[in-house]
């Protein structure tokens, strides 16, 4: 797939608080001529049909960074990324505001849409994060269940449950 | 050996982490569901369906279930993950 723009960077953070996509993007980009994409993904919290109050989104600390890590070094591995930025949120999300943020940054654009669409899907199944719905109508609140679509979604980056990475 | 558990197992049984002493016959993944199932109506209950449940030794997916826990200090068990 070509050669590498220059070591990458890689940036992950788990935050409560929320992010800036463009401060993000001039973070990565500033004072650099090697880059010519940037593909960027905010994951929202959408509301389902006007019941939605709020996500509340748990996490395995540990776990969670270094998942995400894993899964970027298989990223940079197979496309020649110049950056890649991942920060995912954890704690109570109300409805329209950001969850997760990814962006890849490469010489060419195929290489940074492919490496961003590669992550959320990993990312999906397999960093530790797991959402609870709360209603506008109260109550306790309830589990969101995995998706049988999301683990499809990785037949198409040949399937393999890490992402291509070494275990450990 | 410290356990945590995450989300609605961690509900169901009330209980975010516990230090436990495994039996001797409790040498891979496979041993310790087998072994929580026995513990009391709410471990049986979340592993009605083991299959789904996911384990973690120190923070690395054991995605094989003949993976030992030899050496291991910390196991998370949780359902299959919702992020992103």
């Amino acid at each position: 797939m070509g050669e590498a723009v220059s070591e990458p960077i890689i940036k992950i953070e788990i935050n409560r608080e929320d992010f800036n996509c463009e401060d993000e993007i001039r973070a990565l980009t500033q004072g650099r001529h090697d880059l010519g994409a940037v593909v960027s993904f905010i994951g929202l919290c959408r509301d389902e049909g006007s019941t939605l109050k709020a996500l509340e989104i748990e996490h395995y600390p540990v776990m969670a960074e270094n998942e995400i890590q894993r899964i970027a070094q298989s990223v940079c591995k197979r496309w020649p990324l110049g950056g890649l930025v991942a920060i995912h949120r954890y704690g109570r999300i109300p409805v329209g505001e950001n969850i997760v943020l990814v962006i890849a940054a490469s010489k060419h654009r195929q290489a940074a849409f492919d490496g961003a669409n590669f992550l959320m899907d990993y990312l999906k199944t397999r960093a530790p994060f797991w959402k609870k719905e709360h209603y506008i109508s109260g109550g306790k609140g309830e589990w969101v269940s995995a998706k049988d679509e999301d683990d499809d979604a990785l037949t198409k980056w040949g399937g393999d449950k890490q992402g291509g990475s070494s275990k450990g | 050996m410290k356990l945590v558990y995450f989300s609605w197992i961690r509900e169901q049984i009330g209980i975010s982490e516990e230090n436990v002493s495994l039996p001797d016959h409790v040498n891979n993944v496979s041993d310790l569901l087998d072994w929580l199932r026995g513990r009391g109506e709410e471990f049986e209950a979340f592993l009605q369906q083991p299959e789904i449940i996911r384990v973690a030794l120190d923070h690395v997916h054991a995605d094989d279930r003949n993976a030992s826990l030899r050496n291991v200090s910390e196991i998370a068990i949780f359902p299959p993950v919702t992020g992103g």
